[in-house]
């Protein structure tokens, strides 16, 4: 970039800024390059691909069984939504049953899992933002889920725990004493955090009309989820194409109206909430029953091609899984939420300060792994 | 074992589409005449296999015709079937509530389609992934730099012929 | 000046800058472990008992940390920047009276030279911002340099009302004045403009846009390591000492304490320390509880908000003096304007009275609620 000339005043020069792959704000191996006019950002560039891990070739090479575990692994803060969305292709490729019990244990967990991701989001942004305090308090109630989900599924992350065909295994005996005393602690751990960040003024001066998108653009982009829906537009797999057993539940969905960084924020704090309700609706409506519908280890589903779309955290996952009737994969590609979300940076930094840029992608809430796969 | 799993004939999945999948598989016909699609019915999505060249303006009918009225696009991928690479378009309507898949099957030594981003800006990453992992070019894109592999590399490691790397053991 | 005369004052300086660094540790403890106990968390608990050796061993680890320097820093002034940070927030030690008749040199025009040599550190934090060579310490540079260059103005105002209220410059005079009611309750607004103002001019949350940690990762320290550094550190603590102190000598009492006689210097010491304390205790609350300001919201919250507040509180003391009204006065003034600008700030920002929802809870309407 060489000199500007701005109507005869200082000659300025832009400068180069690479918020490089190693940064405290940028989620990630993420890497933008900014041209700063001072503190306004002119021009960016962003470059992802340092966390590629070639996830999708990989999956050509497994066993239907073993996939599940790569799929744990490409949003790593909410393994229990990857899993799922993957056993549901498969399932409905081999046109599998799921038992019941089984399908209410899913949604409890993932519903629990989209609990802890919007906590991690919610500290993180506040670190971005500056405030250090509500990522402990953050932290602290995600160790409570976690330790529930060692109890149920044997690992605090990468749970490998939803099946081809159900549930690894059933939940323990007191699962809904423990899950009753967990969502009262988080309910006043989440108000906790509510009431000392996101009314504070200075966090509403920092985020409020920062990073705007409106619906038609975050559209043409394919954004999704949270971030769609605090441009006001209505989109959320569990109410448009109800999957699993979302369709017995009572629980609405978020709405923005201004497409801003706060309402990004908002939209996840309330469906914190929302998912609660949620997952107190199933621990009572839960039947008895089996956990799986026994298959072969070594799956070999017919030949066909499906798309199927799961609700994550961060947005709609799809997964595109073609089969030639073989016990490996033909194709598998995973659409992912953040990749479509990470597009629009280009539009929603340009013309902001450098302060910006770093609330603006923590309200977008992107999970590198996801990105690059 | 694995011979006489061969002998036997491998099963297709069976179709189970919703009203409004039938829905379309009767519409579509009608909408896309003039670019002679092949229309499938995969497990639960109606599929459209048009000819390359015809893809954009394909994509401008499914966008702006009303009945379809796709302005969301979803998912774009490449799968190598070994004679051909298929590009696979994923469209769905955010007012009509409705999904369809298009396809379009290019040769895999001159791969090469129009790009659909003055259609669905978020089409933008998914082309160059596809240029990087395939080796897919797309006309008309701006800006085709390798967005998941550094520059430099060669081949494109989608592909089915593409080697693995052994790793040696230290 | 005979060699006693210089023994003297070497030995002065060495235990100024002994009580400093003592002082200094125990912050650094103090901090961790207060910040701790608000996010739910114990601070450091393994060096020492309930961690108090921690300011030790930072201090041992900073000294033999590798030095490192990038081959293209601009070798003098990357000597000096810390240099010139340090001297200045010590100098200021000078002057100031840690109980009656307990202080190096007395001067006449004490205040005066306190916020004469406090705006010299500024030139240090630009300078280290450039000779880092490193553009995110350019951009932090210049970050703390508007930013510290403009809150000094609501300071240096906020420190005249209080001049103009004792009649002096002299801090022990001005401590004295304030026998029967403490500068707090009669001047509420200059207390706030100058613990605002103080902030700022620490650096410290919310106003730590430039050595933000989150986003150009340190700002004009981010290219020092190991000595070079804890310079720096050490005079960000010193400063924020010398800030709490200054509140509390201006606007608390200083070292009096109602039914303590001040004669007593160990006792005028203790009521002074403690004061002081508890204002840094309030510094670290806030640093824990908000966000940080963007840089050109700082900016306009300091030339838009706090000067003119500055200038009404000079206007409003000058008119209690001139016309000779009681003490009580100022003080419904002061806190009917404070009211009025937070009520106004508020409003502008949209939280009083009831916070605005553009989130709204959504259920479609051909929602079908299946029993199961």
């Amino acid at each position: 970039m060489v000199d500007i000339n701005t109507e005869g005043q200082l000659d300025t020069v832009q400068m180069m800024v690479n918020m490089g792959p190693q940064h405290p704000s940028t989620h990630g191996v993420f890497r933008m390059v900014l041209w700063v006019d001072g503190e306004r950002i002119v021009d960016l560039e962003p470059h992802i691909g340092y966390l590629h891990r070639g996830s999708e070739k990989l999956c050509e090479g497994e066993l239907y069984a073993q996939i599940v575990t790569l799929f744990d692994r490409l949003d790593y803060i909410s393994n229990l939504n990857n899993e799922m969305v993957f056993c549901r292709a498969v399932e409905k490729l081999m046109g599998l049953e799921v038992p019941e019990r089984a399908e209410y244990i899913r949604v409890i967990l993932c519903e629990l899992n989209r609990v802890a991701s919007h906590l991690l989001f919610s500290g993180t942004f506040g670190i971005d933002a500056g405030a250090m305090t509500p990522i402990m308090y953050a932290f602290r109630d995600r160790e409570k889920i976690q330790t529930m989900f060692e109890a149920v599924t044997g690992a605090r992350m990468m749970h490998n725990y939803i099946r081809i065909g159900g549930v690894k295994g059933d939940v323990p005996d007191d699962f809904s004493q423990r899950m009753g005393a967990l969502l009262k602690e988080l309910r006043q751990g989440i108000d906790e955090t509510d009431r000392l960040l996101s009314f504070s003024e200075i966090f509403l001066a920092r985020t409020k009309g920062v990073g705007v998108i409106n619906a038609e653009t975050a559209i043409a982009y394919g954004m999704s989820g949270p971030s769609l829906r605090a441009c006001g537009v209505p989109m959320d797999v569990r109410k448009d194409e109800p999957y699993s057993v979302y369709d017995r539940f009572d629980f609405g969905i978020p709405i923005g109206e201004k497409g801003d960084s706060w309402d990004r924020y908002y939209v996840r704090v309330m469906e914190m909430r929302q998912s609660m309700l949620i997952i107190e609706q199933a621990l009572e409506q839960m039947p008895d029953g089996p956990t799986i519908t026994p298959s072969r280890l070594v799956l070999r589903p017919p030949q066909g091609e499906v798309y199927v779309r799961g609700e994550n955290p961060r947005g709609e996952i799809g997964v595109y899984l073609v089969s030639n009737g073989a016990d490996k994969p033909y194709r598998v590609k995973v659409r992912p939420p953040s990749f479509c979300n990470l597009m629009a940076i280009k539009e929603l930094l340009k013309g902001t300060y450098i302060a910006d840029a770093v609330v603006i992608l923590g309200s977008l809430d992107i999970v590198l792994g996801e990105v690059d796969r | 074992m694995a011979e006489r799993h061969r002998r036997e004939e491998v099963p297709q999945a069976s179709s189970a589409l919703d009203d409004k999948g039938r829905a379309l598989e009767l519409l579509l016909p009608g909408v896309l005449a003039e670019f002679e699609p092949e229309i499938v019915s995969t497990v639960n999505l109606v599929a459209a296999t048009v000819k390359p060249h015809d893809i954009s303006a394909v994509c401008r009918v499914a966008k702006e015709d009303p009945k379809l009225s796709f302005d969301y696009l979803m998912c774009l991928c490449v799968v190598d079937y070994v004679e051909h690479l298929q590009v696979v378009y994923h469209l769905y309507s955010t007012t009509l509530n409705h999904m369809m898949v298009l396809k379009a099957n290019v040769s895999p030594d001159e791969p090469s389609l129009p790009s659909v981003t003055p259609l669905w800006v978020g089409a933008d990453w998914y082309e160059r992934e596809s240029h990087d992992l395939f080796g897919v070019s797309f006309e008309g894109h701006p800006n085709m730099a390798p967005l998941l592999l550094y520059e430099g590399f060669e081949g494109y490691p989608g592909r089915r012929d593409f080697e693995m790397p052994e790793y040696r053991e230290w | 000046m005979s060699a006693l005369e210089t023994l003297l004052l070497v030995s002065v300086i060495l235990g100024v800058l002994t009580g400093l660094s003592v002082v200094v540790l125990s912050l650094t403890w103090l901090e961790r472990k207060f910040l701790g106990r608000m996010q739910m968390r114990m601070g450091p608990t393994r060096s020492g008992p309930y961690g108090l050796l921690q300011p030790v061993a930072d201090a041992i680890k900073l000294m033999a940390k590798e030095d490192l320097l990038s081959s293209w820093v601009d070798r003098v002034v990357y000597w000096v920047a810390p240099l010139a940070v340090f001297i200045p927030t010590f100098m200021i030690w000078v002057t100031i009276p840690i109980a009656k008749d307990l202080v190096i040199q007395n001067m006449e025009m004490g205040l005066f030279y306190i916020i004469a040599f406090s705006v010299l550190s500024i030139v240090g934090l630009v300078t280290a911002g450039w000779a880092s060579s490193n553009k995110y310490a350019v951009i932090g540079g210049f970050r703390a340099a508007a930013q510290l260059i403009s809150y000094e103005i609501p300071l240096i105002l906020a420190v005249l009302g209080v001049v103009m209220l004792a009649q002096s410059m002299n801090l022990q005079k001005v401590v004295d004045q304030q026998d029967t009611v403490v500068y707090a309750l009669i001047q509420p607004l200059g207390l706030v403009i100058f613990f605002i103002a103080g902030l700022a001019e620490l650096g410290r949350t919310p106003f730590d846009i430039h050595p933000a940690e989150s986003e150009v990762v340190g700002g004009p320290f981010v290219e020092y390591s190991g000595a070079h550094w804890s310079v720096f550190f050490l005079a960000e603590y010193i400063n924020t000492f010398a800030i709490a102190s200054l509140t509390v000598l201006l606007f608390l009492g200083g070292w009096l304490f109602p039914g303590v006689s001040d004669d007593v210097s160990a006792l005028g010491v203790l009521v002074f320390l403690v004061k002081t304390y508890m204002v840094i205790l309030v510094i670290f609350w806030v640093r824990g509880t908000y966000p940080r300001l963007r840089i050109d919201q700082l900016m306009s919250l300091g030339w838009k908000v706090l000067v003119p507040l500055a200038f009404v509180n000079v206007i409003i003391t000058a008119v209690y003096k001139f016309y000779e009204w009681p003490a009580w006065s100022l003080t419904i003034m002061s806190v009917a304007i404070l009211v009025a600008v937070v009520w106004e700030l508020s409003r502008r920002m949209r939280t009083a009275p009831t916070p605005e929802y553009t989130v709204k809870l959504y259920v479609p309407v051909s929602e079908v609620s299946n029993a199961g």
